[in-house]
């Protein structure tokens, strides 16, 4: 597993994860810079992602949405900050209303780093996320309760079925 | 309720198909339950039953606004910021080894590069 430490920070609400993976950091790079290969990786396989708009420059916007096994479409939008090819970057990643991407600002914006660095002939990468609130955490939360629900529900639903 | 209940109460109120579907439901958003009643061929009370179950199994709340009873799911209710962070850390382990596996197979760009040149041709075979 090439996940080498994890750091949960309560009071800022900082969810800190440090992997280290088997690829000079141009490569991993690669993974969020091109939206197709961004897309394998972003969603879980129930709910894969597409990259709708991807701009992985200042201040550039990305758009996505996941869809659910039912065909639903869960929309998000991440708004790029600084960019620092090919060391890292950081954003803003929120909820969407829409397929025109309207922001949906009763649900909470969580703050990212990411950091890509040379380490042992391959890169350590360092995710940090961060959430205003622990209401904020909890609503990004219940997000995903509904997708992981659902699919535990649907699995007792096919089991009783055979 | 120890834990033991809580599971036993869990598994009654998720065997039954109605019961899940009407959870589907309020995990996404709030529903009363007359909306709820509407969505099923059963009576009003056969569906104020099922909701009853999911209640005491506490998988569901409810409160009232007039004469409305609003049901919505409650998974989040018993958790601490600490069990969120943990849940959202599986959201990033689980990105983290698909990298993994994507950085495993061959570089993307080489699929790029142009075809190989085909094989030698092969001398013409007689023709029957």
């Amino acid at each position: 597993m090439p996940v080498t430490d994890v750091t949960h920070d309560l009071d800022a609400r900082t969810l800190t994860i440090v992997a280290d993976f088997a690829a000079p950091p141009k490569r991993i790079w690669e993974v969020y810079a091109d939206p197709r290969q961004l897309e394998r990786v972003w969603g879980p396989p129930t709910y894969p992602a597409t990259f709708v708009d991807h701009d992985l420059a200042p201040g550039g916007r990305m758009n996505y949405y996941m869809t659910s096994p039912e065909g639903e479409r869960y929309y998000g939008y991440w708004e790029v900050g600084s960019v620092d090819e090919p060391s890292g970057f950081t954003f803003d990643d929120g909820f969407a209303l829409d397929e025109q991407f309207t922001k949906n600002t009763d649900l909470p914006v969580s703050t990212n780093v990411f950091t890509f660095v040379e380490h042992d002939g391959g890169t350590r990468a360092t995710y940090v996320g961060t959430y205003a609130s622990a209401e904020a955490l909890q609503a990004v939360l219940d997000m995903g309760v509904v997708e992981g629900s659902s699919a535990a529900i649907n699995q007792i639903d096919d089991l009783v079925a055979e | 309720m120890d834990g033991e209940d809580r599971a036993d109460a869990w598994f009654h109120a998720l065997s039954d198909r109605t019961r899940r579907d009407i959870l589907r439901r309020v995990l996404a958003g709030e529903h009363s339950v007359s909306t709820l009643a509407a969505s099923y061929d059963m009576s009003f009370a056969a569906v104020q039953k099922h909701v009853a179950v999911l209640e005491r199994a506490g998988l569901l709340t409810k409160r009232r606004q007039g004469r409305e009873a609003l049901a919505s799911g409650d998974v989040a209710a018993v958790r601490s910021v600490g069990a969120m962070l943990t849940e959202l850390e599986s959201l990033w382990r689980g990105r983290i080894s698909r990298i993994d596996d994507l950085i495993a197979e061959p570089d993307p760009g080489a699929e790029q590069a142009p075809p190989p040149p085909p094989p030698p041709t092969q001398p013409p075979t007689q023709e029957d």
